[in-house]
C-alpha cells in the first residue's frame, strides 16, 4: 500500500489552485514590463499595485507604499538588516540585538555585519525556545539600533511575546524588526496594533509562489538599497518586477489571512495535538520539543533517544511522508541544528528530531497513518541501534534527561 | 544541504544485512560516539582457522552509517582475518557506487569498527592488537571535527 503525506509544510507548501489561477494571465498573455510607457504595461502595473494593497491589508499596514516586494524571505531579512544598519536611519548607532535561534537568513547577515565592525548580541532563550526578555532589557542601550527577532520559530514552531519586545525596543529608541516568514498566514498579525516596524514574510510559506516574497517598512525608516538598478521597488530591491509572483503573493495572503484564519488555524491545531498525542504515546523516549502552549498550530517537533534523525526521515520517505529533521548527518556538518542546542539539547538526543508541520490540506488519516509509520520506523531504527538495550536507551545523558 | 545517495546506499539502507548480536562473539568493537552522531559495534565469531564465520553490526548514525556497516558486513563474511585487515573505506565506499563526500567519514566509522573488532579478537588470543589499531574510540585524538 502506498500513501503519500507531505508534512513538511513549514520547508514549503503546495500553491492552491487560486493562486495559480490568479497568476497564469501574467505568465501568459498579459507580460508586459509594467515601467513601460504603453497602456500594455498598465495590466501588469494595476496587478502590481493590487498586489501591494493585498498584503498591506493582510498586515494592516498603514500604507501600501510600505509594502517592499523582495526575492523571498530571505532577501526581505537582508534588506531589513543590513538596509536599516547601513541606511540613515541607524542613526550611527551600531548594536544590533537578535536571537540565538533565527534562521539563518537573520544570523549569518548579523554574522557578515559583526566583521565590518557592528556590534551583535544574540539573546538566550530557555528550554522552550522563548527568547529571555530580562537579558534583553539589561543589554539594551543607547547605542542599539536594531531588535530583530522572529515571530515563530521554524523548527519548533515556538511563538515569541512580539509586543513586549516591540515595546522594550522602542523604549530605548531602537527599532523593531521581526522574521514572520513562519508566521504570516498561520497566526494573526496586525503590525500596527503589535508595534512592528519591519516584517519578513515569503509567499511558498502560505500556499504562494517560491522565490516571492516582502518587507514591510513603516513609513519613515529609511533603508540602503538591496540591489542597485532600474529604480524598482523604491530602488530598494531593482530588477524588472516578478509580476506573475506577486499576484500570486496577494492571492495568497488574502486566503490565507481573510476571514477563515481561526478556524483554519483550529482545524490544523486539532490535526497537530492529535498527533503529537498519539506519538507521545506510542513511542516510549520521546520528547516533545518548543512552546506546548505558544506555538504555530502545525508544528509538531520532538527527539526520540537512542536514534539518528537523518536514517528516520529516509524511512519515512521510503513510507510516502515526507518530514525532516536538525540532525548534524542531514545538514553535513556535525552538529546539530543550532535551534535545539540553544533550548538546551544534550548532542546525543538532538541527533533524534523530526519535525512534522502540517497544513490546511492534511487530514485526519494522514495523521493516523503519520503515527502508525513513524512508531513503526522508529522501533526499527532502535532494533539497530547499539545505544538502545532492552527497551531503553543505555547512554548516560539520557538518563540524565529523565531523572529531571 | 541535500544530497543523494546511490541506488545501493538505499538498499543496503533500507534493507541492512547482518543486523543483530553474536551472543558468542569472540571479537566485539565499537567506534565513534553519540555525540558526533555516529556510533558502529560490530561482532565477529572467528573460526579456529581464523576465517570470520559470521558477523553483526548494530548502528546510530545516518543512511550512509547504516548501509557502510551492512556493506562491510557482507564484504568480510567467510574472509579470513587477514583479508578482512585489507578492507578499505574506500572499497566499501566503492561497492556501494560511491558516497557523497560529506559522508565519507561514514565509511571511515565502518572500516575502524571492522578493525576495532579484530583488534578484540587479537587480545583474546593473546596477540599484540596495536599494528592494527586506527581509531580507538578515543576522541581526543580522531578525524572527527567535533572535536
Ligand atoms: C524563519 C524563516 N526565515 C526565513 C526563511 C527564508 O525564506 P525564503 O526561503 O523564502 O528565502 C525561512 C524559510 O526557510 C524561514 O523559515
Ligand atoms: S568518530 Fe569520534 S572516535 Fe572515531
Ligand atoms: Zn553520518
Amino acid at each position: 500500500m502506498s500513501r503519500f503525506v507531505y508534512a513538511d509544510n513549514a520547508a514549503t507548501t503546495p500553491m492552491s489552485k487560486t493562486v495559480y489561477n490568479a497568476m497564469q494571465p501574467f505568465l501568459t498573455e498579459n507580460y508586459g514590463n509594467p515601467s513601460s510607457l504603453y497602456r500594455f504595461g498598465n495590466k501588469s502595473r494595476q496587478a502590481m499595485q493590487n498586489a501591494r494593497k493585498q498584503v498591506a491589508t493582510a498586515l494592516n499596514a498603514a500604507d501600501p507604499s510600505e509594502i517592499i516586494f523582495t526575492g523571498g524571505g530571505s532577501q526581505a531579512d537582508n534588506l531589513a538588516i543590513t538596509g536599516f544598519m547601513k541606511g540613515l536611519s541607524a542613526k550611527g548607532r551600531t548594536h544590533i540585538i537578535t536571537s540565538r535561534i533565527e534562521h539563518h537568513a537573520v544570523l549569518y547577515t548579523c554574522q557578515a555585519l559583526e566583521k565590518e565592525g557592528f556590534t551583535v548580541t544574540y539573546l538566550n532563550v530557555d528550554n522552550l525556545g522563548r527568547v529571555d526578555l530580562e537579558q534583553l532589557k539589561s543589554v539594551i542601550s543607547d547605542n542599539t539600533a536594531l531588535v530583530t527577532i522572529m515571530a515563530a520559530n521554524n523548527e519548533i514552531g515556538t511563538i515569541q511575546p512580539i509586543r513586549e519586545i516591540a515595546e522594550i525596543a522602542h523604549a530605548h529608541g531602537a527599532v523593531f524588526h521581526t522574521d514572520a516568514v513562519q508566521a504570516v498566514g498561520h497566526m494573526h498579525i496586525d503590525v500596527q496594533e503589535m508595534g512592528i516596524d519591519m516584517l519578513s514574510l515569503s509567499a511558498h510559506k502560505f500556499r504562494g509562489p517560491k522565490g516571492i516574497g516582502a518587507l514591510y517598512c513603516r513609513k519613515g525608516i529609511a533603508l540602503k538599497p538591496l540591489v542597485y538598478g532600474g529604480g524598482q521597488e523604491k530602488g530598494l530591491c531593482s530588477g524588472t518586477e516578478n509580476v506573475a509572483g506577486m499576484v500570486g503573493l496577494g492571492q495568497a495572503i488574502t486566503d490565507a489571512c481573510g476571514a477563515n484564519l481561526d478556524e483554519k488555524m483550529s482545524y490544523v491545531k486539532s490535526l497537530t495535538d492529535k498527533l503529537v498525542k498519539g506519538i507521545m504515546e506510542n513511542v516510549p523516549y520521546t520528547h516533545f520539543t518548543g512552546d506546548p502552549e505558544n506555538r504555530l498550530p502545525g508544528t509538531a517537533s520532538f527527539v526520540f533517544e537512542a536514534i539518528e534523525g537523518e536514517g528516520l526521515i529516509l524511512r519515512l520517505d521510503f513510507a510516502g511522508i515526507c518530514g525532516s529533521t536538525g540532525s548534524a548527518c542531514s545538514t553535513g556538518s556535525l552538529d546539530p541544528s543550532h535551534v535545539l542546542m540553544s533550548i538546551g539539547l544534550p548532542h546525543e538526543i538532538a541527533h533524534g528530531s523530526l519535525r512534522l508541520t502540517l497544513g490546511e490540506q492534511n487530514t485526519e488519516e494522514d495523521v493516523d497513518y503519520l503515527i502508525e509509520k513513524v512508531t513503526e520506523v522508529v522501533a526499527s531504527l532502535r532494533e539497530m541501534s547499539p545505544v538502545w538495550e532492552d527497551g531503553k536507551p543505555n547512554l548516560t545523558a539520557a538518563s540524565e534527561l529523565h531523572s529531571h | 544541504m541535500a544530497m543523494e545517495y546511490s541506488e545501493k546506499v538505499y538498499d543496503h539502507f533500507s534493507n541492512p544485512r547482518n543486523v543483530g548480536e553474536i551472543a558468542d562473539a569472540n571479537g566485539v568493537g565499537e567506534v565513534g560516539n553519540a555525540k558526533c552522531g555516529d556510533i558502529m559495534k560490530i561482532y565477529l565469531k572467528v573460526s579456529d582457522d581464523g576465517v570470520i564465520e559470521d558477523v553483526k553490526f548494530k548502528t546510530f548514525g545516518c543512511g550512509a552509517a547504516i548501509a557502510t556497516s551492512s556493506m562491510a558486513t557482507e564484504m568480510v563474511k567467510g574472509k579470513t582475518i587477514e583479508e578482512a585487515l585489507k578492507l578499505t573505506n574506500k572499497a566499501v565506499a566503492e561497492a556501494l557506487d560511491g558516497l557523497p563526500p560529506v559522508k565519507m567519514h561514514c565509511s571511515v566509522l565502518a572500516e575502524e569498527a571492522l578493525r576495532s573488532a579484530i583488534a578484540d579478537y587479537y587480545r583474546r588470543m593473546g596477540k599484540d592488537p596495536e599494528p592494527i589499531l586506527g581509531c580507538t574510540a578515543d576522541c581526543a585524538n580522531c578525524h572527527c571535527e567535533n572535536h
